[in-house]
């Protein structure tokens, strides 16, 4: 830490940049960038050590905002931009922030092919299922049949699962947390931060122009949230009354739990190297079960592709004694002309 | 057989060049066969130039017309600047490969045909009614017949472990010691090759090694063959050479650009021909501290290159047309965030997926102009197999020193064609190194796009520097400061800033020379591949007592400084090249010159008579 900016008595003040916030008042992502402003002390590292990537939207304006280094990029791409930093500067943390369109639309490629690989990034989607920038188009999160100004007559395209994409993608680390929950946000941001590897973290984000009240049911009405927790029985519920049990085919169903009684209640386990379990948590919605799980989804670990590719690069040059340009130009057969 | 010369017992005559070309199915070997015959000319000394000609299809139908592939190999004993536009020498494995290529073939030039092929299905498929080794259609031509698969199946029916199919196989390495021997090539290298090449299979090694040796002994006791032919070495530029494609050139130009900028090399590509050979090289470097990044699609893969560059690297992204089309978005960005970044566009057929193993140079005003507003970006282009290696570099520097993406130019014939490589000296290459900033630029902190006042650069300062965290973004700047600005006065001026700084690089760069022996009012003008072509080309029209100079663009974007005072001062000048007139558009809307075209877009090469015919009417008129 010589040298740097220190990190002992950075505060959520220290990450305010000088730019004067224009995000639309009453927007969603002032909640979430004051927890990240709140949240990046704890990371423990120098401002200059940590980049925020992102791409356009109104999410991708974020990295405008906060006093580290920062790219705001193109449409979809921050995921494939961030990537070719995170492998060349393992020293640095690197944040990508993305949105529905951004990240499931037009980047969809980048997204699932930086899950897989494993590369060491973390992954913020700012979900509100619309446009917001373009002014109020429908979004590859967007229910069916919604009315929007590209769909008068409904929404004809099936919304993707944005847990359920990143699970199928190979992601290791899954979560979710809602804007305006700090202590869920910042509690899933520290583990999404400890992970080694991609993080891909769903933040269910209120648009209170083009789709406001898209969350209500979760945002406003706290007892259909699902806390995850590892190792705990899954109950919910403003009685804790609801739990979730696990169908002899796989799926899961929210029940009662007088009726279904305690013992028939799933165990949370996000360290299961299987995806099944964190795939049929994903798949309950409000739609499905009247209730969303929040939290921590999944958390493995596999091999981090940064660490590979920098592995593969010493193994090189232990086996060749670095690289020694004339033995490099005169390899293969040579011959002088004298 | 210790060498080439040992136990020869026929008569050798001298020849001061000769064009060979090798075809058959594009599952006999060819490549290989022209590769390593080539080999074998280099280390002998000649001078020498290749064109490799291969289907996009890896194998098309055995024996059909498009399943023909070829490689024509060029050798002297002088400095020559083309693979030859007439072979005299036709290797024909199957009467495709006798059809696709004879009306190449100069008139009472050498044919070498496989007789074991010409059989009644093979001649049926490329279209002959009759044989043509029967029905005189080869009276011009000096006809040798050759049973090449049989006496190929013979010569190794002793070697234990392979079917009679692999053994027939090996008929390219009898054709290839069969020519070893009729053009005195020494064979030791082809030998270790095979050693080293089939290590894993030692019965493979042992069965291409032995027909190899059998088509050299045929050679030497075949009445068939009478005489063999020298070509001495030639008198090159004294130094240690190689042989080098202008993929192998451009992959070790970014080796040496890494090395001389200290920056490590960030390589971002998707597979596409001709430019995955530069991914596949550089992934077997990484001793030098290369990091190969096979992307998702191009758009991730320049987006991965510019990344990099942000935090530090040498990023590169190496491509086709097709491929290059996909990247414009990230060098727009590039350009606004004025971060270097290379992007190579390695020229082939089209448009759209097109011709993808030939040729072309008609992406050059994509290059230019293929992004959304007003987004300069200098471009470079390499004129030979060997000048990628520098035109790599050079490439590198302008978009280190001057924090901006550069579109480096090669094409198919660059990239696959090869030729001797005088090998520089380490120390002799130019000092392209950089410094990142490292404390705030004014008092008030950091101002990012604060300028050199010289190179109208900004800082580049990395993530990991204390003090001067910033944002870069897609957004218009505000000057100096960075900050997102929708200031109408400050776009433009941040415009013209970003112009001025491209525009300024012509200070830094060579003049364009021009070779004018005296007297001519005629300039032929071109850029990229057709450099040897032109050069073939301007010798015969002064040989035969025409006056005429020759210029040759390795900077397109901007022109070197003198370019305008170069063309204005010659009555007529002729800009040949493979499009339909994009150089010479640039040259009359810059300069007011009115300059003609000479333009075939055929997927091929110029042909050194074509060009010749073309300036000399041009000169007469």
């Amino acid at each position: 830490m010589s040298g740097g900016n220190g990190t002992s008595a950075l505060t959520a003040k220290d990450f305010k940049s000088d730019q004067e916030v224009r995000w639309c008042p009453g927007c969603g992502d002032y909640a979430i960038l004051n927890v990240i402003q709140g949240f990046m002390p704890e990371l423990g590292l120098e401002r200059e050590r940590i980049v925020f990537v992102s791409g356009i939207g109104c999410a991708a304006r974020f990295p405008y905002y906060l006093q580290t280094y920062g790219m705001h990029s193109i449409h979809g791409r921050a995921p494939a931009i961030a990537t070719g930093l995170a492998v060349t500067r393992p020293d640095l943390s690197v944040w990508v922030v993305t949105g529905d369109g951004d990240a499931l639309s037009i980047g969809g490629n980048h997204l699932i092919h930086a899950l897989r690989r494993n590369v060491n990034l973390k992954i913020l989607l700012f979900n509100n299922r619309i446009y917001g920038l373009t002014k109020g188009q429908y979004s590859p999160t967007s229910q069916l049949g919604m009315v929007t100004k590209s769909t008068p007559m409904g929404s004809l395209d099936y919304p993707f699962n944005p847990l359920s994409i990143a699970i199928g993608a190979e992601a290791t680390f899954v979560a979710r947390a809602i804007d305006t929950d700090k202590k869920g946000l910042t509690e899933v941001l520290e583990a999404a931060a400890r992970h080694r590897g991609s993080a891909f973290v769903e933040i269910l984000q209120n648009c209170n122009i083009y789709n406001d009240g898209a969350f209500d049911y979760v945002r406003e009405e706290k007892q259909n949230r699902i806390h995850l927790r590892t190792g705990e029985r899954i109950r919910f519920g403003a009685e804790e009354e609801k739990g979730v049990v696990q169908y002899a085919d796989g799926s899961l169903r929210v029940v009662d739990v007088e009726e279904a009684g305690e013992n028939s209640l799933l165990v949370h386990d996000a360290t299961q190297v299987q995806a099944s379990l964190a795939f049929a948590l994903s798949r309950i919605t409000f739609e499905t079960d009247s209730a969303v799980p929040l939290g921590v989804f999944r958390s493995i670990e596999r091999p981090v592709y940064d660490d590979l590719m920098g592995q593969q690069l010493d193994a090189a040059r232990e086996q060749s004694r670095g690289g020694d340009l004339a033995a490099l130009f005169h390899s293969g057969d040579t011959w002088k002309v004298s | 057989m210790a060498s080439a010369e040992a136990g020869k017992a026929k008569q050798v005559e001298h020849l001061d060049q000769v064009v060979i070309r090798f075809a058959g199915d594009s599952g006999d070997g060819m490549q290989l066969t022209g590769d390593r015959f080539t080999s074998e000319t280099a280390v002998f000394g000649n001078d020498l130039a290749t064109l490799p000609d291969f289907p996009a299809e890896i194998r098309a139908p055995a024996g059909s017309l498009p399943g023909v592939s070829g490689f024509q190999l060029h050798f002297a004993d002088h400095d020559i600047l083309t693979p030859g536009d007439q072979p005299n020498v036709l290797v024909a494995m199957n009467p495709a490969a006798l059809k696709v290529n004879l009306a190449d073939l100069l008139k009472g030039g050498t044919i070498i045909v496989n007789t074991d092929a010409f059989n009644e299905r093979n001649l049926q498929k490329a279209g002959y009614a009759s044989n043509p080794l029967e029905d005189g259609a080869l009276a011009d031509f000096h006809v040798h017949e050759v049973s090449l698969s049989s006496m190929t199946v013979e010569a190794l029916k002793e070697v234990e472990g392979i079917t009679s199919r692999e053994a027939e196989r090996s008929k390219n390495f009898f054709a290839l010691g069969l020519m070893s021997w009729l053009y005195n090539r020494p064979i030791e290298g082809t030998l270790g090759f095979i050693e080293t090449k089939f290590a894993r299979r030692p019965e493979i090694a042992e069965a291409n090694g032995r027909a190899f040796r059998a088509g050299w002994n045929y050679g030497e006791t075949s009445e068939d063959f009478a005489v063999s032919y020298e070509v001495a070495p030639a008198k090159l530029r004294p130094g240690t050479y190689r042989q080098v494609s202008g993929n192998t050139a451009l992959s070790y130009g970014l080796i040496a650009a890494s090395k001389l900028s200290g920056l490590p090399l960030f390589l971002g590509a998707y597979p596409i021909t001709p430019a995955s050979g530069v991914l596949e090289e550089l992934a077997h470097l990484k001793h030098f501290g290369v990091r190969t990044f096979q992307a998702e699609d191009e758009i991730a893969a320049s987006g991965a290159a510019l990344g990099a560059a942000f935090g530090g690297a040498l990023g590169v992204s190496t491509s086709a047309g097709p491929g290059v089309v996909l990247k414009s978005e990230t060098v727009g960005l590039a350009v606004t965030l004025e971060l270097p970044l290379l992007i190579v566009d390695i020229q082939r057929a089209g448009p759209s997926t097109g011709m993808p193993t030939k040729p072309e140079q008609a992406d050059l005003l994509m290059v230019l102009f293929g992004r959304n507003s007003e987004s300069p970006v200098p471009v470079v282009a390499a004129s030979t197999p060997a000048g990628c290696f520098q035109a790599a570099i050079e490439a590198a520097r302008i978009a280190i020193k001057y924090r901006t993406p550069v579109f480096l130019l090669s094409d198919a014939y660059l990239a696959n064609g090869s030729e001797p490589w005088l090998i520089p000296d380490v120390a002799d290459l130019p000092d392209i190194s950089t410094t990142f900033a490292t404390e705030p630029n004014d008092d008030g902190g950091f101002l990012p796009y604060r300028r050199d006042p010289e190179t109208l650069a900004r800082p580049w300062a990395i993530p990991g520097t204390p003090r001067l965290e910033h944002r870069i973004g897609g957004l218009e700047k505000e000057d100096e400061t960075g900050n997102v600005s929708y200031d109408p006065e400050n776009h433009d001026l941040m415009v013209r800033l970003r112009a001025a700084k491209v525009a300024g690089i012509a200070a830094d760069i060579p003049e364009l020379a021009v070779d004018d022996p005296g007297g001519a009012d005629t300039l032929v003008l071109g850029w990229g591949s057709t450099y040897g072509a032109i050069g073939a080309a301007v010798r015969r029209v002064r040989a035969s007592g025409r006056r005429v100079a020759q210029a040759h663009l390795q900077y397109l974007n901007p022109f070197p400084r003198n370019t305008g005072e170069v063309v204005g001062s010659y009555e007529k000048v002729l800009v040949p090249e493979i499009n339909l007139g994009q150089l010479r558009m640039l040259l009359r809307a810059e300069y007011l010159v009115d300059a003609a075209g000479y333009n075939k877009v055929r997927g091929r090469p110029f042909r050194a008579a074509e060009l010749a015919d073309a300036i000399s009417a041009l000169v007469d008129e």
